[in-house]
């Protein structure tokens, strides 16, 4: 369906703020049709400028191009490609916009679940004129302690409710106190509750400019975050580390409560990351979907027993903190290790590799064991929703955040994708342990070396990094995190090895990937075309067996193949890590042997990454992604998944753009 | 004169749509909102909700005709039914709507489709 523009009203801003609530923008979200256009009249009818449109996906693109076109959002909770909830979570994070939930349902348990997810209010269908009405108090809430000059409607706020307190206080209390508000609020709505909110004592006070919470400042903040440890972190030293200019404690005090609610949710979702690729999809490069860090979350399930990409998802969790990869796959490429997502500062990323480490080493061991692969790490956000689509991931349990980081490194790294392979390598690096990370992360560097672009050279310098941090997987991620945020082209291709992720099936698909990485990474440096091939021939054959050795990446020219991705072929891949192939893709074949285990299941997981990674994906892409898959195949078996995880989780940051692990290539 | 009459038809036949219980206040609603700018408001949202729900009916029938019969896809699909009939006031809809899923809930949509029947041959 088409959207429609906005209705009525040029000028808004002038009358908006002039005549509020008259002129508020509204932008309505729905996949039945029918209720999109009596909403949509409904709200005319209010006064209110609408935006309608019934993909969650091009409403956050809306959303993401012009987050002040907006005062408001109303979204219906089932949709086919997005889950209403999802979409509540990113819109609060990135945008921090009031959003009201509609449905048809009347079950509590989803009235609760709005609330725990940030909603504003909840709403049933058939939806009346006199609740619309009386929506625009949610804006005003919000923005009272903001130094908007909607006096007039504060002023009015005054009278139908002191919301607002609640609504922006800086200290945790207040937020709860607004939660609290919020469900007395749901009650009331129907009546037209408004009477019973408190009065708000302050408009007056200090209207403090709104802050937005862009990606560099999350960026920042998960950092200052991370680097503090979360159960350490309190707003003053966050507010400390971040040294931002004009940002008090108690804004940071409010995004830290909604982080940490966004983890909490995160590290307990375990398998809708359906939502999530639709999420990813819909992503700019800028902002990866929150989502994909549930993904991750998915990705857990989809690991099965040994498929690595699961493992990475259930050790996202345990990341906690890399689950915001959401925040754009670059972000998780990069700041893979804390959220941080530095695009393009290796620096940042060493850092989150670091920090994934440090995960990575108790989440490996353990995944290790139980899978093999390890993947636990958990595929960056994009990936993990890919992931735990395909496949019916297992979880490993730990952090295989590797995953993930393989992912972004690659593909950012690689405009390519390419790169991405070569993240997923290092990242499998280190569950298996560090020889194998070791040789993962030089073998990505070779392949980075292999692709000959940017993307190689970016892998290569993740993948040393990644060993020097010690998180195998991480190295990855860092390298990714330095590339570019192209990975997330390459996560496109990625998305073939997210398939892999999840069990058998899942290496297959690494196995394409793999094959694809590899051959993308071996004619990377000339063409895409050739080796893709090959390469996946090869590493189909190899099949996951310990043939990894053999995978030799024969390079053939088909990039075709790569993305084919011929999932059969896959399983090989995750097997013939036939990156060897490639050569410089390939470093990993030798670390493919390591892995051989781990391999695999790391492959599956990256896959699962990639696949995430690739909503985005291109043709070129996949070739990319195919190399991606190679890399994680071999390292795999390692840690990757957590590796990846955790950059992706720390990427999360909310709202960026969870770029596919896998499209790091 | 005819214009006069057909218009007392009309009315009347609106009349009964509501006694019978066919449609709702929400219906009344959707009347309200029909002004110049969007004069033919109701007759577009209806025409709408007919397409809409035909496509929707084929997707039940597909899936009650699969076996073994997917009830938790059949149970999205009546969700989405109830909300747009909902939407327009079409209570009868509606309220089979629920009934519906609760057969569904219980994994026993032949029952229900029997006592559909009824409805099916007398409309």
């Amino acid at each position: 369906m088409t959207m429609e523009e906005k209705m009525g009203g040029s000028n808004r801003e002038d009358e908006a703020l002039d005549r509020f609530p008259v002129g508020m923008r509204v932008l309505a979200v729905d996949d039945d049709p029918i209720c999109l256009k009596v909403l949509g009249t409904l709200l005319l009818k209010c006064q209110y400028q609408v935006t309608t449109t019934n993909q969650a996906i091009s409403a956050l693109k809306m959303l993401r191009e012009n987050r002040n076109r907006y005062d408001l959002v109303i979204s219906d909770v089932n949709m086919p490609d997005m889950d209403g909830f999802k979409l509540l979570e990113l819109v609060g994070l990135e945008m921090d916009l009031p959003v009201i939930m509609l449905s048809a349902h009347s079950d509590t348990k989803l009235v609760m679940k709005g609330i725990t997810h940030g909603a504003c209010d909840y709403l049933l269908k058939p939806v009346r004129i006199e609740e619309l009405k009386n929506i625009w108090q949610h804006v005003v809430r919000r923005k009272k302690p903001d130094s908007k000059d909607r006096v007039n409607g504060q002023n009015q706020d005054k009278a139908s409710g002191g919301i607002g307190e609640a609504v922006q206080t800086s200290t945790s209390s207040s937020d709860q106190k607004f939660n609290k508000k919020r469900k007395d609020q749901n009650e009331d709505e129907e009546d037209d509750g408004e009477d019973n909110e408190h009065e708000n004592d302050d408009p007056s006070t200090q209207k403090k400019p709104r802050v937005v919470w862009s990606v560099e400042l999350h960026r920042k903040f998960v950092a200052a975050v991370n680097h503090l440890g979360l159960d350490k972190a309190v707003p003053k030293k966050i507010l400390d580390l971040m040294n931002v200019e004009g940002l008090t404690r108690e804004n940071v005090a409010s995004h830290l409560q909604k982080y940490r609610l966004y983890l909490k949710r995160l590290s307990s979702v375990a398998t809708q990351q359906a939502n999530m690729v639709a999420a990813l999809g819909g992503k700019d490069p800028s902002y990866l979907r929150m989502g994909s860090l549930d993904g991750f979350g998915d990705f857990r399930t989809l690991t099965g027993s040994g498929r690595l990409s699961s493992a990475s998802l259930s050790s996202y969790q345990p990341s906690g903190m890399f689950g915001r990869l959401n925040s754009s796959a670059a972000l998780n490429l990069r700041g893979i290790s804390s959220g941080v997502i530095q695009q393009g500062h290796p620096q940042t990323l060493s850092n989150s590799i670091n920090g994934l480490g440090k995960i990575q080493p108790v989440g490996l061991p353990a995944n290790q064991n139980q899978n093999g692969t390890l993947f636990q790490g958990i595929p960056t956000s994009i990936e993990l929703n890919q992931l735990l689509q395909n496949k019916s991931a297992n979880h490993f349990g730990e952090l295989n955040p590797v995953n993930n980081p393989n992912v972004f490194g690659v593909a950012t790294n690689f405009p390519d994708a390419r790169m991405t392979v070569g993240s997923s390598t290092s990242s499998l690096s280190t569950p298996s342990g560090s020889p194998l990370l070791l040789q993962a992360n030089t073998q990505q560097a070779q392949r980075s070396g292999a692709f000959g672009n940017q993307s190689s050279l970016d892998v290569a310098s993740l993948n040393q990094e990644s060993f020097d941090m010690g998180v195998h997987g991480f190295s990855n991620f860092v390298d990714n995190g330095r590339c570019h945020e192209n990975w997330q082209n390459t996560v496109q291709l990625s998305s073939f090895p997210s398939n892999s992720l999840s069990t058998c099936e899942a290496f297959s698909h690494e196995q394409l990937h793999t094959n694809n990485l590899q051959e993308s990474i071996s004619w990377r440096s000339s063409h895409l075309n050739d080796n893709p091939i090959d390469l996946s021939a090869s590493m189909a054959n190899a099949g996951l067996e310990d043939s990894r050795g053999d995978m030799q990446c024969q390079i053939s020219p088909s990039n075709n193949v790569i993305h084919n991705i011929d999932y059969a072929a896959k399983q090989q891949w995750g097997e013939n890590s036939s990156f060897a192939g490639a050569d410089s893709l390939v470093a990993g074949a030798p670390y493919v042997q390591h892995l051989e285990a781990g391999k695999l299941a790391f492959n599956t997981k990256l896959r699962s990454n990639e696949d995430i990674l690739f909503e985005q994906r291109k043709p070129q892409n996949e070739f990319s992604q195919n190399n991606f898959e190679t890399l994680d195949v071999i390292s795999s078996p390692m840690i990757k998944p957590e590796q990846y995880n955790e950059t992706g989780m720390m990427e999360g940051e909310l709202g960026y753009d969870s770029f596919p692990l896998g499209s790091c290539i | 004169m005819d214009g006069y009459g057909m218009q007392n038809q009309i009315a009347c036949i609106r009349r009964s749509l509501f006694d019978q219980g066919y449609l709702d206040e929400q219906f009344i609603q959707l009347e309200e909102l029909q002004d110049d700018a969007n004069p033919n408001f109701v007759q577009e949202i209806v025409t709408l909700f007919y397409t809409d729900s035909t496509r929707l009916i084929q997707n039940i029938e597909l899936t009650l005709n699969s076996r073994p019969i997917n009830f938790s896809k059949l149970d999205d699909y009546m969700h989405q039914f109830k909300g747009s009939s909902s939407s327009i006031g079409a209570k009868k809809v509606t309220s089979e709507c629920a009934v519906f899923r609760q057969y569904c809930a219980a994994g026993n949509a032949e029952a229900y489709i029997s006592s559909l029947l009824p409805y099916i041959y007398t409309d």
